[in-house]
């Protein structure tokens, strides 16, 4: 199929329904750290785009939001096209300028410091990162603790950003400024925002 | 032109358009990552005037879908007129389930109460906030207050509360009594009755507010901390009443006074009407519960 | 026996057959077509497009009919309807050189090139009361000239040829303007922002702080260079067309104040300008928009902002009527839930006041309660 095909298939089907569905599962995740919220196939974007951050990219980006792709989705002209296509989202100069962060590879990713912070009087013009990750159990288990979780949470996402207990702990000291996380994977998301602080977990 | 069309056809689903309720979504997601910070939204001219819940109305569009149970309150009622209204309107432009019951609701949208009925996990409180500013009336201007928040600099707000101990032996603010949320940001949690501030901290459910007229969208999210600023030599204190609801003789909630006549008469009886109902129902009788239960009255326009 | 208060539906729905009872009033007398509201109340329809930010002539008349004739009510339901329509595009500024000015007088100049017009105003008419008017007399055909002429060049590049009246104001290249409908206000505002507040702002809001400033609460000096009104072409610039695309004309008026300015540590003494541009018909409401945002330059032009026409946090943020109307009459919901906590407080004061200030009667009263 060529690009052209491709960047005009795969959206939500019935946009108003889809898009509120696939926003409560955010809010919620977003609202309980740590918890996984299914999130069935509702877009069908190209590989390496997984259906979740397509569906999420379809929920939330428009062309007030600039976007940033990671090496591995720029790569290919496909996803850029298709993200155009359905969401209208510029892409972002660089990761400082984006709203959205779409990253397919996490261990290779650049620094969280690299993406927009906010500022101290807006501390909500902060980059949301999307990592795509295998799963959320057979990684290092991360114990979290914070507002949204009772007493604590866990979940242990694979393929994981480099120094990330560290990198997060950092994102921590820079409150309210900060970036906040969902992570996806083929069927589900989990959320760590800004406020979400990590204890690591005794093996 | 379409406009004389009465079609609500001619509207998408929950009124707001796909691209206003993104917009909506992103700053609800942000308010969410940074408890009681206020976000700042492109707010839209609703179909009710702006005072009216029109920042409640509009994160409940945002979030509202088919499978929900909608609730709307007004001082705690289901039945007050402007309750009636919102409820409709989403009745009608979201065709979605309404109810009374606090605890089938999972969204409950109010104006100036939270329910007697603890709230549980998965319940969205989506308040209709008139002045988002815990600080507007200590320093009116957006580009000071701003600078507060952004310094956690919020020493104005400890010597209005203390002026009023040296003035008057307490805290004289009885509603939108000032919060702190999660140890950061001062937040106003809506003209509530400092009566109902303890029960937004730790809630389970997710509290959300919307000022329509201010722009402004914040959040608490559930398990939060939400503490009542106050001093140690005058610890914080929710309102007190010498009797219980005349109709169910519930203790320990809070109570509208009914005037009865014109020589003084007047009785105590629960603001929230639900949580009134069923527990008549349960066959708890306060002292001027009627025999027969609950007639229901009618409301004639005057003319 | 207390009964609660029940049945809020049907109240609402019983007030509303009332309304629309009274909106129509006796049935003998025959309903107004929304036609006869365009053609014969057209500055009314002006103002609700203005500040209903939609240039619609048949929608105004229909919220004018639909809100009694209540301006603000009529400008509030065009605005709930504006809000729900999608955006195509932008179209390009329009040129108000380009006009053709049914209307154009200068207060500064005699006689300038195209001229002055005086057109349809009420200036010079004698307010006198006009029984034939009541009488449904009619009217003779007008007397105009014949099309314009002549180039009708604004007054301020007439100025601006002399270098003495400060430049337009130019925007960096890569500016894009704002827009009020689709980004929250945030302070201190660019003038575009700003002057899109101020044109949708509330016309007696705006006229009596324009007044204001002509009283000395920031006196600015200011002279009509110039008030055009008239209808201007709107074009939109579309991406994948070598042209632009011609939309039709709108009618607007532009007022353009001259003031003059002895120079500050920041600005040269000069000539400054003041800005109005309004929908449809409306002098008064460009003068007084022209005034305050002249006035709004304070801080630009290095002067001390010393009254409220000058306060931008203050003028703009209590400018839109939707919005205060909406404040103000929220008042009237119930507040049952705060009253009784205020009652609460100030039964207790009440009670210690008295203690303090009069012990025996106090304790007379309260025996008296018991």
């Amino acid at each position: 199929m060529d690009i052209a095909a491709q960047s005009i298939e795969g959206g939500f089907a019935d946009p108003v329904f889809n898009a509120q569905t696939v926003f409560r599962a955010v809010m919620d995740a977003m609202a309980r750290p740590g918890s996984v919220q299914p999130l069935p196939a509702l877009a069908r974007p190209p590989a390496p785009l997984l259906a979740t951050s397509g569906a999420i990219a379809l929920a939330l980006c428009d062309n007030d939001t600039p976007l940033w792709l990671d090496p591995a989705l720029h790569a290919s002209a496909a996803i850029g096209s298709w993200l155009g296509f359905h969401t209208g989202a510029p892409l972002a100069n660089t990761p400082a300028d984006a709203h959205f962060a779409f990253i397919a590879t996490p261990a290779e990713m650049m620094a969280l410091d690299g993406f927009s912070q906010g500022t101290q009087d807006y501390p909500d013009r902060s980059t949301t990162l999307i990592l795509q990750v295998g799963d959320l159990a057979s990684g290092s288990p991360l114990l979290l603790e914070g507002p949204g979780i009772e007493t604590s949470a866990a979940i242990a996402p694979a393929q994981m950003p480099r120094h990330f207990v560290e990198q997060w702990k950092q994102n921590n000291k820079r409150f309210p400024r900060g970036v906040d996380i969902i992570l996806a994977t083929s069927d589900g998301i989990a959320c760590l925002p800004r406020t979400t602080r990590i204890k690591t977990m005794e093996a | 032109m379409t406009a004389q069309s009465t079609d609500i056809a001619t509207y998408n689903f929950a009124y707001l358009d796909e691209q206003t309720k993104r917009m909506i979504r992103r700053a609800i997601l942000k308010g969410i990552a940074i408890p009681g910070y206020q976000v700042p939204f492109a707010s839209r001219e609703m179909p009710m005037p702006y005072g009216w819940g029109t920042g409640g109305v509009q994160v409940t569009a945002s979030i509202i879908g088919p499978d929900d149970v909608l609730k709307v309150i007004d001082q705690g009622a289901d039945d007050t007129t402007n309750a009636v209204s919102i409820r409709a309107f989403f009745k009608k432009v979201a065709n979605v389930a309404v109810t009374t019951d606090t605890a089938t609701a999972s969204i409950i949208q109010t104006r100036h109460r939270i329910p007697e009925h603890p709230l549980t996990a998965g319940q969205v409180l989506v308040y209709q906030v008139p002045i988002p500013e815990p600080l507007r009336f200590l320093e009116p201007r957006e580009t000071e207050t701003r600078k507060m928040h952004a310094l956690e600099e919020y020493g104005l707000m400890h010597v209005k509360l203390y002026e009023d101990i040296a003035k008057h032996g307490r805290i004289a603010t009885t509603y939108a009594y000032p919060v702190k949320v999660e140890g950061r940001y001062v937040m106003d949690p809506s003209p509530t009755p400092k009566f109902d501030n303890p029960k937004m901290h730790r809630s389970p459910a997710l509290q959300l507010f919307g000022a329509g007229r201010e722009k402004r969208i914040y959040a608490v999210p559930p398990f939060t901390d939400v503490v009542s600023l106050d001093f140690e030599d005058h610890p914080f204190e929710v309102q007190t009443f010498d009797q219980p609801c005349a109709l169910c003789a519930a203790e320990n909630v809070y109570l509208d006074e009914v005037i009865l006549d014109d020589h003084g008469g007047h009785m105590f009886v629960c603001s929230d009407t639900d949580y009134c109902e069923k527990r008549r129902e349960e066959g708890h009788r306060g002292h001027l519960a009627p025999e027969t239960d609950l007639a229901p009255g009618n409301m004639e326009p005057v003319q | 026996m207390y009964v609660a208060v029940k049945g809020g539906e049907a109240a609402i729905a019983n007030a509303h057959s009332l309304l629309a009872d009274r909106r129509r009033g006796d049935r003998s007398v025959p309903a107004l077509r929304l036609d006869q509201i365009v053609e014969q109340l057209a500055l009314g329809v002006d103002r609700v497009m203005s500040e209903g930010s939609l240039y619609d002539r048949e929608l105004a008349a229909l919220a004018i009919v639909q809100a009694r004739g209540d301006m603000i009510e009529a400008i509030f339901l065009v605005r709930a309807y504006r809000t729900t329509l999608p955006r195509f595009g932008y179209t390009s500024p329009i040129d108000t050189s380009a006009m053709l000015v049914e209307r154009r007088v200068s207060a500064t100049y005699k006689d300038l090139p195209g001229g002055q017009l005086l057109g349809p105003t009420f200036d010079y008419t004698h307010r006198l009361l006009d029984p034939e008017l009541a009488a449904g007399a009619g009217v003779a055909e007008p007397v105009q000239r014949a099309g314009q002429t002549e180039p009708m060049p604004r007054v301020s590049a007439i100025l601006a040829r002399e270098g003495l009246i400060e430049p337009d104001g130019d925007m960096p290249q890569d500016h894009v303007p704002g827009d009020i409908t689709r980004e929250p206000l945030e302070f201190p505002m660019a003038r575009d922002i700003r002057l899109q507040a101020l044109s949708r702002g509330d016309e007696g809001f705006l006229l009596a702080l324009g007044y204001s400033t002509q009283r000395g609460y920031a006196r600015n000096h200011p002279f009509v260079g110039e008030i055009r009104i008239g209808e201007v072409e709107l074009e939109l610039d579309v991406p994948e067309l070598p042209f632009t695309v011609p939309l039709g004309t709108v009618r607007v008026t532009e007022c353009q104040m001259v003031n003059q300015f002895k120079g500050s540590a920041k600005a040269p003494p000069q000539f400054t300008r003041g800005y109005g541009l309004v929908f449809g018909q409306s002098e008064r409401k460009a003068m007084a928009m022209a005034l305050c945002d002249r006035a709004l330059r304070a801080s630009e032009l290095g002067e001390d902002v010393v009254a409220a026409a000058q306060d931008e946090e203050f003028v703009i943020t209590h400018s839109d009527n939707v919005q205060a109307t909406g404040f103000v009459e929220h008042l009237k919901l119930p507040h049952y839930v705060d009253f009784q906590a205020e009652l609460d407080l100030v039964r207790r004061m009440r009670a210690e006041y008295e203690a303090r200030e009069n012990p025996a009667k106090a304790e007379e009263k309260k025996e008296a309660a018991e």
